[in-house]
Formats: structure tokens, C-alpha cells, sequence
């Protein structure tokens, strides 16, 4: 693969080319999923090519091909240098690089199981173990579960001499119980709504989630979240489980901080961004017990935010994001970088697959572990609901306002939870939000959750992010709105 | 225009400007290649589908082009079906032991799982009707082309000292399916896409595009309209949540009722998830509500064939506000004593079918008389990051985006802060009180299809943001 990356290279450079780097990718995944007791998708994909990036006339071009032959690639990067030298009739100002070192590595992500040497009959009956335990359950009329397990080979080559390649093994897994009575659908999932739990990990990932543990009890909640209380409209304290807290750091910070977004150019799609250049180390994002950071590398957990190096060639790296409540970083590129005087790009590159470009991605956009004991901070609490397990989401494009809907709410009163409570829902000003937040729990209780479905760009790329998350408690809150029949 | 340097390397001439697709004998070639290797690799039965892209994606932002992309691939995907056991392997590699690899792939799979009675056997030889959508001169489109569009764009944006974002895009695809059962079937089509963001600070405005034919996209055009109420919208008020008369644009209407576009879909009524259980037959929606699912209009594009190769039909899905028609893959169609309508996805999957080619049928209003008939209210250009929130009440949040504006006494008479709205479909389409002649929208949350814009009264909005 080296040879034909350098072959790339090498006529880029021919061409014209100032800058360039080539991602060559092979991308295997499995997908398995069944459905009321019954297998539903049953599949296995591989994609290999090749996307070479170049500057030319102070502009960026991109082509991409799956011809792998010394004929294909040189073609590819001969048009790649085309496109640049297109662009060029249209730019604004020369793009120029934050400083990076050249780096020539070999780095494979740790797990301890293969999942693609796991029995598919192994891991089909589990899954329909967990959709059996599901349909026991009186009142639940449909049941899901699935599996998708990824394993990715890079090899990433550039100018500046870089050649560094990454394997990476990634796993999914969840289920899901469904209830339709009396014109009201409830859903509950177990790690995780929207497919579960993801991370860089082997089988074990699987082995750990004890789905046929699990499966009963949310079975069992699917069918009596119909005849629980209404969530009320109010504003009130929310106490947030760990896989709702995810999302909300999701959308609500770590979108906010893409340096792309803040400079314009996600306008079109993605959106903007509040974080406006003249808030860096000024705005208080949260309260003072608010500790974010991006963190790509291993030692933050094996999330899906998790690399040695991004897509352009720079190491993984852990950048604060909120210290002590006050906003302190962006992710950045190194084109980013240097448009804001950064010294170097926060390494925060990636893409989805070898015909697509890199674009700034969160990494593990993570909130810190605070002190609270879970039950200590239950007991805490006098008035609340507890809200789990995503249900809808929804913010602007600035990521100023925001909506969310969990699949199940818990009422508190005088320090423990009394009653189940239906669609419940919040919604506030991220700020606000953050700035209310006066209780974070300990690192027992935190996970770094996988979010697999993270859209963006032009043409549309989906990443993995990861997000660490403890329990978290929040004060004056706008409660319910969601489903308010004003 | 700058042309790349030639020599050295033979690439082809104009070739590197712009990819040519396959011949539709290489792609029969394939599939008949995959047929006589998974034959002799003892499949019972075999479907195998191609896809080839080539597209590219000039994107624009601050008055620039900072991205600017091509791709080129194919795919092939091959199922495998035997004693009602079946799975699905995929790759991109053509040589014969690469789809040798994925033949055993599926048949490995396959055999990994406990047999379902209720498999069908594949279907045999299908005939389908013609639709025309490859455009020469879309597929021909250069990047310097895009480039030059593109800079128009950005030119007239900072002699408005605003600033320009967007995509200018164009390309090809085509896909064939063929079976061990005789069934062969092939489309192509040509796309394009012009969407523009004019920004004067603090406010922005959008305009976008679709057709498969590029000579129907006026960049220009778009690029004046999203500036004209970019402008418009630079003083806004905060106006209260709360219930208002709206006149929605196509792309904001596109992009709710996409949402509804499953529920059409028998599986989802027979697994209970679709807001249309217990409800088929009902006055669900008002009288002036007609939706049916058309791949052969000619505002639509896509394949005139599903994902087993089945012809698609045309399916009159809603009625005078009556839901009276689901689409049916074969297997649902089974289960629920109905004939297929060509909607099913590829197999194996587990949620059935959908219809992917909405037309709402319009009326004989436009926007301005819209507005001109609205005491009060307000006219939404766009909406963003709209999920649902009630599945059965089809209770749907988002926001207002790129341009919301007061009416008041049949004018507009200013912007207005963006609003969150919660706000279920089937009320809305209760209450729908003009409609435009239907077009070819797109937005960025649904598929395009062709629908008009909407005059609504009661839309509930929620909440409001701060710009």
C-alpha cells in the first residue's frame, strides 16, 4: 500500500502540488440485527481505496478512487490537483498549515477478542436470546436487537513525510422493547438508545453489557411506561443518567467548539457556532465544578474518539475544553490552527472513509468525574426527575437552544426515586444549562459512551465520538415542554 | 480555466476531468461474472446488485472555496439465499477471487443463521417502465464549471458585504440488479445541487436547488434571493412562543412531512410503530391533503425498481386526508394477502419497504398571496434538526432556520428570533389552508420530493433562541 500512496504523492507533486496526503483505507463490517424473534439484517461489507488531499495554487483538491494500480492512483492525484488548481479561480486567501513534525508509526488498537473470529451462530444466539427474554414480556409488540462490529486499516502517507499506519476494531451492541397500546408508542433500550453502546473494543465490549440481564427489565418498563404519570410542565432539578448526559455534551459542547463551524465554514450545513473567537478563555461556559477536555488519546478509555494519530497526520492529543467552568479550547486543524494564530492543530482531523475528506470531528469530547457518590447524590436531592436513556434530540444551528426527550423519567422526593414517569423532556440555553450544573458523580459511575451516528459535512460523513459521562444533577430547568399541549 | 499540466503519465486526457461509468454490458458482465461463480459455488439462489458513483462537491464559505472533491466507486453486492437462510456480502473489489470471497461470505453467513419459513424464493423476470434522467451536460460538468458558479456567487455576496457558503454539486450513478431467477434491471441518472448561504451578521439566508439536469439550476438566482433576505433579516424582534398562522416555503414543508414517509410502510404498520395503526381508512387529515408515492413523476428521480428488483408502482397513499394505500415488499405483501407495490429495500433487513418518492399534491396558491392573506403571522424559509419526539402523535421539534419573518396585514413586515416548535403532522395537515403548485424541494433533512409550500394556522412554537 506504501508504494502506492508514494505513487500518489509523486505525481501530485509532479502536478504541481505544494502540499499532500493520502489516505489508503480497508474498511470490514459486520452487521447483525434481529426483529421479534427473527434475524433482520444478516451482512458483511469490506470497502478499500484510496483519497489523496492536495494543495495547489494555495488551494485544497480532493479525489478519490478505487483503482489500485500505480495507473488508478496517479490518475486520482492528477485530478486532485486539478480540482485544486479549480478552486484557486475561487479562494479567498492562500491556505497555509500550522507547523506539524512527520511521523512514521504502526499503531493497532487494543481489544481482546476479535470480533470477526466469534462464531456468527455465537453471537446470533445471544441475540435472540435477549429478543426471547424481550417478547416474554406481556404488552411488548416489537423487539430489536443488533450487533456491528468494524475493523479499519489506514495508511496515511504525506509530503511532509509522514507514513503512519492505524488499525482500528470497533464493536456495537443493543437492544431494544417496544409498546403500542391505547394509541402510545414507548421504547425502551438497553445500554443505549439508537443501536447502544459503541466503543474500540473487541467481543468484550458485548460480553460486558450481560444483555439477557438487562433485556427483561426494560421489556418490562416498554410496557409500564403506558400507565405511567405524565412528566409535568415546570422548571425544576434534572438529574441526568450517563448515556443522556453524552448527547447533551454532544450537541451542546462539542459541536459548539469545531473551529470549522466558528469560522464560517459549516455555514451552509452544519451550522455556526456561539463560541465566537471573542469568547476563547473569557466566556463562562459552566460552573465552576465543569471539567471538559477532547481527549483522543488511550489513556482518556478505548471510546470512539480514540487514535494515535488524526486523518492529516498529527498525534492524539487531549486539549481542555472547559477548565473550571471557563471555556479554554477549540478543536482545530492545522488549517484552523494557524487562521487563529494556534500553534499547532489539536489534532482533530478524521474521515469516514477513503473518498471522503477529513473534517474537524469531536474526539472524546468528555465531561471529568466529579466527587458525588450516585446514591449519596439521589439522596441529596428533595425534588427531581432522573431522565434516561435518550429519546429525540434537537438544537439550533448555533447550539445556543436545545430540546431533549428520554425514553424514561424518575421522580424524586425527600432523597429517592418514587415513580416512574413518561415522556419526559428538557430544554433550556446551553449556558444556562451548564452554569446550573451543581453536581457531577465519581468515576465509578462514569462511562465513556460511543456516539456512532454523528452526521456532518458536504458530501455527508458519519463518525464515531466518544463522550464520558457520569450522573449529573442540574438545577432550574425547563421541564416538559415537549410534550406541553399549549 | 487552468488545465492540468499532461505527460509523463498517461491519464487520459479529458478522462481525469470527469469519470466515465461503466456500459451497462460491463454491468450485466458483473452480475452474470458473480451468477457463475456463486453457481458453481453451490448458492441455491443468487441476486447481486451494482452501484457506481462518480460525483463531485465544490464547497464554498467566507466568500471562498475552502473544499472541493471527487469520487469515483463501484460496488457489488451479492445475496445469497438457501433453505430459507439468507445474507448479504458486499465489496468493491471486482476481480473474481474478491467476489469469490464475498459469495462465500454471504453463504457463510447464510448458514449461520436458523431458516425462515417465511423466505421467499427470488423473484423471476420483471419488465419495468423507461425514465429518462441522465443529462449529458450534468454529467460533463467540470470543476472548473463549479468553480466559475461558485465565484459569481461569492462576488455578488461581498459587493453586498456579505459572506457566501454553500455546495455546488454534480455527478452520475447507475445500478443494476440481476438474479439466478432471470430478473435483470439498470438505471442511471445525472444530479446536480446548488445551495447557498448568504450571511450579513448577525442574520443568514438560504436557497437551494436539485434536478438532474444542471441547465435547471440558476446559481445566480439563488444566490440573489438567499442575499435579498439575508439583508431582510439582519433587525429582528423576539416574538412569544406560541400558536401562529404560518406560511411555510417547500424546503420547510419537505422537510416535515419527509418524516411521515415510513409510516407508510406496511412493515412499520404490521410491527405497530407507524403513526397510521388503527388509523388506515380514517379522515386523518384534512380533505385537501393528497399524498400518493410516484417514481415515475417527472419531478422525481430514483430507480424504477426495488431492491429485489421489483418494478415500482405508482401508490396513491392518502386520499382527500383519508390514508387509504401502504407500499408492500414482497414479503409484507405476503403476510398482509396484498400484491407488492416495488417498494421493498434491499434483503435481508428488517424494516421492509418505504416510499422514497413523495408528491403531495398542491393547490393554486403561491407564497405572496399567502402572506398577502395572513393578519398575522409568520413565513419560515427553513427548518433544522427536526426529530420526533411522539411516534403515534407524530409530534415533531426543530427550528426555524436562515430567515424567519413577521406578517402583518398581508406584508412582511420583519424578522423575527428563531423558534423552537413542537408541532404533530397530523394536526398540521388538518389544517392546512392554501398550497402552492408542488415542486422538487430540498431541504437537508429528508430526501427531495415534490411538494408545495403550505399556508398552516395553529403551528405551536415553543420556545425562543437567541438570534
Amino acid at each position: 500500500m506504501w508504494d502506492l500512496c508514494t505513487n500518489a504523492l509523486d505525481t501530485a507533486k509532479l502536478r504541481g502540488a505544494s502540499y499532500g496526503d493520502v489516505r489508503a483505507m480497508h474498511l470490514r463490517q459486520r452487521d447483525l440485527t434481529t426483529k421479534n424473534g427473527q434475524v433482520g439484517t444478516l451482512a458483511q461489507s469490506e470497502s478499500i481505496g484510496i483519497g489523496v488531499r492536495v494543495l495547489a495554487n494555495g488551494a485544497w483538491g480532493f479525489a478519490s478512487t478505487d483503482r489500485l494500480t500505480r495507473e488508478g492512483v496517479a490518475a486520482c492525484a492528477a485530478q486532485a490537483v486539478s480540482i485544486a488548481k479549480a478552486s484557486a479561480l475561487a479562494k479567498r486567501s492562500n491556505v497555509v498549515l500550522a507547523p506539524e513534525k512527520s511521523y512514521v508509526d504502526s499503531w493497532q488498537s487494543p481489544f481482546r477478542k476479535d470480533p470477526f473470529e466469534i462464531p456468527l451462530e455465537t453471537q446470533l444466539a445471544l441475540l435472540l436470546a435477549a429478543d426471547g427474554e424481550m417478547r416474554k414480556v406481556k404488552g411488548v409488540t416489537l423487539t430489536e436487537t443488533s450487533m456491528q462490529f468494524r475493523k479499519i486499516d489506514s495508511w496515511l502517507a504525506s509530503s511532509i513525510g509522514s507514513q503512519i499506519h492505524q488499525r482500528k476494531v470497533i464493536s456495537g451492541c443493543g437492544i431494544g422493547a417496544t409498546s403500542f397500546q391505547g394509541g402510545e408508542i414507548q421504547k425502551r433500550s438497553y445500554p443505549n438508545s439508537f443501536g447502544g453502546q459503541h466503543a474500540l473494543e473487541g467481543y468484550e465490549l458485548v460480553d460486558s453489557l450481560e444483555l439477557l440481564k438487562h433485556a427483561p427489565v426494560i421489556a418490562d418498563e416498554a410496557a409500564a411506561l403506558h400507565a405511567a404519570a405524565q412528566c409535568p410542565e415546570k422548571f425544576g432539578t434534572v438529574i441526568l443518567a450517563g448515556n443522556q448526559l453524552g448527547l447533551q455534551i454532544h450537541e451542546s459542547i462539542g459541536h459548539p467548539i469545531e473551529l470549522d463551524r466558528v469560522l464560517g465554514q459549516e455555514a451552509n450545513f452544519a451550522g455556526t457556532s456561539f463560541l465566537t473567537l471573542d469568547q476563547f478563555n473569557k466566556l463562562k461556559y459552566a460552573s465552576r465544578i465543569v471539567n471538559v477536555v477532547a481527549d483522543a488519546r488511550l489513556d482518556h478509555g478505548r471510546g470512539l474518539g480514540t487514535f494515535a494519530y488524526d486523518d492529516e497526520g498529527v498525534p492524539a492529543q487531549c486539549t481542555a475544553i472547559i477548565k473550571d467552568g471557563k471555556f479554554c479550547g477549540y478543536l482545530s486543524s492545522r488549517e484552523t490552527a494557524h487562521l487563529i494564530g494556534l500553534e499547532r492543530s489539536s489534532g482533530t482531523m478524521r474521515t469516514e472513509s477513503w473518498n471522503r475528506l477529513p473534517i474537524i470531528r469531536m474526539t472524546n469530547v468528555s465531561l471529568l468525574p466529579g466527587t458525588w457518590d450516585y446514591g449519596d447524590l439521589i439522596a441529596d436531592t428533595s425534588d427531581a426527575i432522573l431522565m434516561d436513556t435518550n429519546r429525540s434530540w434537537s438544537i439550533d444551528d448555533r447550539r445556543y437552544q436545545f430540546q431533549f426527550s428520554t425514553e424514561i423519567g424518575w421522580e424524586i422526593r425527600g432523597g429517592k426515586i418514587v415513580r416512574m414517569l413518561k415522556n419526559p423532556s428538557y430544554s433550556g440555553i446551553t449556558t444556562e444549562f451548564w452554569n446550573s450544573c451543581d453536581a457531577i458523580c465519581k468515576f465509578d459511575h462514569w462511562t465513556l459512551w460511543g456516539t456512532p451516528n454523528c452526521g456532518k459535512g458536504q458530501p455527508m460523513q458519519t463518525m464515531g465520538t466518544g463522550h464520558g459521562a457520569a450522573p449529573a444533577r442540574f438545577r432550574n430547568v425547563r421541564i416538559g415542554t415537549a410534550f406541553s399541549k399549549q | 480555466m487552468t488545465v492540468a499540466p499532461r505527460a509523463r503519465i498517461n491519464m487520459g486526457g479529458k478522462k481525469t476531468e470527469r469519470a466515465e461509468l461503466r456500459s451497462p454490458r460491463e454491468l450485466r458482465g458483473i452480475i452474470e461474472t458473480v451468477l457463475r461463480l456463486a453457481k458453481s459455488a453451490g448458492a441455491p439462489e443468487t441476486e447481486v446488485h451494482v452501484d457506481e458513483v462518480a460525483d463531485a462537491l465544490t464547497r464554498f464559505a467566507n466568500n471562498g472555496i475552502h473544499q472541493n472533491v471527487f469520487e469515483h466507486g463501484v460496488t457489488v453486492s451479492i445475496r445469497t439465499a438457501t433453505g430459507g437462510r439468507t445474507a448479504r456480502a458486499t465489496t468493491n473489489r471486482l476481480d473474481e477471487d474478491s467476489l469469490r470471497a464475498a459469495i462465500e461470505a454471504s453463504l457463510s453467513l447464510a448458514h449461520s443463521e436458523p431458516p425462515d419459513p417465511r423466505l421467499l424464493p427470488m423473484p423471476g423476470k420483471q419488465r419495468y417502465r423507461a425514465v429518462r434522467r441522465f443529462i449529458r451536460g450534468t454529467a460533463a460538468l467540470t470543476p472548473e464549471d463549479r468553480a466559475r458558479a461558485v465565484r459569481l456567487a461569492c462576488d455578488l455576496a461581498a459587493r453586498k458585504r456579505q459572506m457566501a457558503a454553500g455546495i455546488f454539486s454534480s455527478g452520475q450513478s447507475q445500478t443494476a440488479v440481476g438474479n439466478s431467477r432471470g430478473l435483470f434491471a439498470t438505471y442511471c441518472e445525472t444530479h446536480s445541487q446548488f445551495s447557498v448561504t448568504m450571511q450579513e451578521d448577525p442574520a443568514a439566508s438560504w436557497a437551494k436547488a436539485d434536478s438532474a439536469d444542471v441547465r435547471e439550476i440558476y446559481p445566480q438566482k439563488l444566490a440573489e434571493r438567499a442575499s435579498r433576505k439575508a439583508h431582510l433579516a439582519v433587525k429582528t424582534q423576539e416574538l412569544a412562543p406560541g400558536r401562529y398562522t404560518v406560511t411555510l416555503e417547500p424546503a420547510a414543508v419537505l422537510d416535515l412531512v419527509g418524516f411521515m414517509f415510513y409510516d407508510f410502510a406496511a412493515t412499520a404498520v404490521q410491527d405497530k410503530r407507524s403513526c397510521l395503526n388503527n388509523r388506515m381508512g380514517k379522515q386523518l387529515f384534512g380533505k385537501n391533503i393528497n399524498i400518493g408515492d410516484d417514481v415515475y413523476h417527472p419531478l422525481q428521480k430514483g430507480a424504477p425498481f426495488d431492491g429485489e428488483g421489483m418494478p415500482r408502482q405508482k401508490v396513491l397513499l392518502v386520499d382527500r386526508g383519508v390514508p387509504k394505500n401502504l407500499v408492500y415488499s414482497r414479503a409484507s405483501a405476503k403476510m398482509a394477502r396484498r400484491k407488492p407495490t416495488g417498494h421493498g429495500f434491499a434483503l435481508p433487513n428488517e424494516y421492509g419497504e418505504a416510499p422514497m418518492n413523495l408528491v403531495l399534491s398542491g393547490g393554486d396558491s403561491s407564497v405572496e398571496k399567502m402572506v398577502a392573506s395572513t393578519n398575522r403571522g409568520l413565513l419560515v424559509t427553513r427548518l433544522w434538526y427536526i426529530r420526533e419526539v411522539d411516534p403515534y402523535e407524530k409530534v415533531m421539534t426543530g427550528m426555524t432556520r436562515d430567515g424567519l419573518f413577521l406578517v402583518e396585514n398581508g406584508r412582511v413586515t420583519g424578522a423575527v428570533r428563531n423558534l423552537r416548535f413542537n408541532q404533530s403532522l397530523i394536526e398540521m395537515l388538518g389544517k392546512v389552508e392554501l398550497m402552492s403548485p408542488s415542486i422538487r424541494a430540498t431541504g437537508e433533512e429528508s430526501f427531495e420530493m415534490v411538494v408545495p409550500a403550505m399556508k398552516v394556522r395553529d403551528f405551536h412554537f415553543s420556545e425562543v433562541t437567541k438570534f
